[in-house]
């Protein structure tokens, strides 16, 4: 499904909206706000009221500097600002205040991706449609909220150097990842503070012509974008091998149907007559400026994760969840910090593995609400490095610790959980449970191994669990071959 | 020279309706203005850096700290029709 087929290959490029976390819009003061009731924070410039004059928030601008620096994007020594014409209810100056031929930042790779530009705009209005049914096309009329306009975006355009849905997805929440660790916005792609457009084609494969792409706009999760990404790359495949022609077209993905239907756009034709927009001056970040921003870049997704496969040896899977989860990071290294001595590997383990999937079984608890804290999972590892505790005591221990926010050490004592490291007294439930099955302890003696797993099944239920499988395994064989 | 036709097509993009007759005026009144355009182009700019404002500023920005906001009262007060605080247009789709 990835590859539309042997003869075909897609090409794919995307345009990310990212909603900036300031406190005040682009060129007004008024408060960003999610889910404020209707027209709450305005003023006559961001509802375009005649004679005002918008002036460019200082945060916005440095964390456009921030994205800049964290795509290895080279920044304009001086950038511009454009008027972008449309007339649409969601923008009543009738225009879009954007950047054009001189964007902030250009250039730029995240992850093999090339970054095109990374430019500065104004969101618009948010429009709701009412009317005949909630459907755009039989509504007449709209209701306008300009809560939203003004909002300070940033749009990152990538190069088309994207092959597939999957592809899609996965650099797509490397690139939210990323946009969250530097704090600059919520990413949250449902309440739309990141959002994402995709510009799909296909072409025979080795060509280096470009095809005709049609834009799939605005989906609300990277699943569904990757979901609808395949499936546009089947439907283009499918009229090339046809003989037909890719008509370029805005399209919507409905992900409860799988089907993809045609938007009608905004402006016709797209012809936006840019001009310079004559009530800004001109951006040009100062040395200030960029060192701040160099200097404020954390440690992100894409070379943490190198960290932790590389320098700890933490396997793939576990390195990249914990890499694009910042809340799974930060958790892991808040349990290398209390307990230094737990094995890096082991301790991301637990986290990724065993705790990831009591909390799913759980009632699918996020890892923020969990009670369980980074130095308890640590002093669990421990304790089972340590083997103080089997590993199946730790699993009964760890469902404890989610359901009631119990305390490891509290549990392995409270309980009686510790292994028994009295080798004297193993070695007497050994030799009990032995005389109780003398059946499948003769099994095992006569050559079967299997038999084997019922006896140390034996032991462990006898012994509560306090004990290492492996050693109980080791002292069978011991008395079953032993003669 | 801008022709009816260009004409027309900037009017749809305005949202302007215009008569066969405005359009010939416009033909000829945008096409006196881009002619003096033409002049002003015609100025040798060699060695003068293009710029797109009149003024020598840069970096004239605000800091990110909340200003006065308007009620909703007052936002809407002007508007045509309003429904629960939202402005009521009538549907871009249906108009197009």
């Amino acid at each position: 499904m990835n590859s539309p087929d042997a003869e075909f290959e897609a090409v794919i490029g995307l345009e990310i909206h990212v909603q900036l976390s300031t406190e005040t819009k682009m060129f007004c003061g008024c408060r960003l706000s999610f889910g404020d009731p209707p027209n709450t924070h305005t003023c006559p410039i961001c509802l375009g009221h005649p004679g005002v004059l918008p002036v460019p928030n200082r945060r916005a601008i440095e964390y456009a500097l921030l994205i800049a620096a964290a795509l290895g994007c080279e920044v304009a020594p001086s950038s511009i600002f454009h008027r972008k014409n449309y007339f649409y209810p969601d923008n009543p100056k009738a225009y879009q205040i954007s950047q054009f031929d001189v964007p902030i930042a250009s250039g730029g790779n995240l992850a093999g991706v090339r970054i095109h530009r990374a430019h500065l705009e104004e969101d618009a209005a948010k429009m709701i449609h009412v009317g005949t049914s909630g459907r755009i096309q039989g509504s007449d009329a709209s209701l306008v909220d300009f809560n939203r306009a003004g909002t300070p975006l940033v749009e990152i355009v990538t190069e088309p150097d994207l092959t597939s849905g999957a592809q899609v997805r996965e650099w797509g929440q490397l690139l939210r990842a990323t946009v969250r660790q530097l704090g600059v916005s919520d990413v949250n792609m449902e309440e739309g503070s990141l959002r994402c457009d995709a510009n799909v084609s296909i072409r025979p494969k080795g060509s280096d012509q470009l095809g005709t792409k049609t834009e799939m706009k605005n989906m609300n999760s990277f699943r569904f974008l990757e979901r609808g990404i395949e499936a546009e790359i089947e439907r283009q495949t499918g009229i090339l091998r046809n003989g037909g022609q890719v008509v370029q077209e805005t399209l919507h993905f409905d992900p409860a149907t799988g089907e993809l239907h045609p938007l009608r756009s905004k402006e016709e034709a797209h012809d936006y007559r840019y001009m310079p927009e004559p009530d800004l001056v001109p951006v040009a970040p100062d040395s200030g400026m960029l060192e701040a921003a160099a200097a404020a870049l954390p440690e992100l997704p894409e070379a943490r994760e190198a960290r932790y496969r590389d320098e700890l040896g933490i396997q793939e899977g576990a390195a990249r969840l914990m890499s694009v989860e910042t809340a799974w990071a930060e958790f892991f290294e808040g349990m290398l910090e209390s307990e230094p001595e737990i094995e890096p590997k082991v301790a991301a383990n637990w986290l990724t593995g065993e705790l990831a999937a009591e909390l799913r079984r759980q009632d699918d608890i996020s890892l923020g609400s969990s009670p369980v804290t980074p130095a308890n999972l640590a002093r669990l590892v421990g304790m089972v490095q340590a083997k103080r505790v089997s590993n199946a005591s730790a699993k009964d221990v760890l469902v404890k610790m989610v359901s009631e926010g119990a305390d490891p050490e509290q549990v392995v004592v409270g309980e009686g959980l510790e292994q028994i490291s009295d080798s004297g007294e193993l070695e007497s439930i050994v030799d009990a449970v032995i005389e109780a099955n003398p059946g499948p302890a003769g099994e095992v003696l006569g050559g079967n191994e299997k038999a084997i797993g019922a006896l140390v099944g034996a032991v462990m239920k006898e012994a509560g669990g306090r004990v290492d499988g492996g050693e109980v395994n080791r002292l069978l064989r011991e008395r079953l071959t032993a003669d | 020279m801008i022709d009816r036709e260009q004409v027309a097509h900037v009017a749809r993009l305005a949202r302007l309706k215009l008569s066969e007759e405005e359009a010939g005026e416009f033909a000829v009144e945008l096409s006196a203005i881009l002619d003096h355009v033409d002049l002003l182009a015609s100025v040798d700019t060699d060695g003068v850096e293009p710029t797109t404002h009149v003024v020598e500023l840069v970096n004239v920005l605000r800091e990110d700290v909340p200003g006065i906001e308007l009620t909703v009262q007052q936002a809407t007060a002007n508007a045509p029709e309003s429904e629960d605080g939202a402005f009521r247009v009538p549907s871009p789709q249906a108009e197009a």
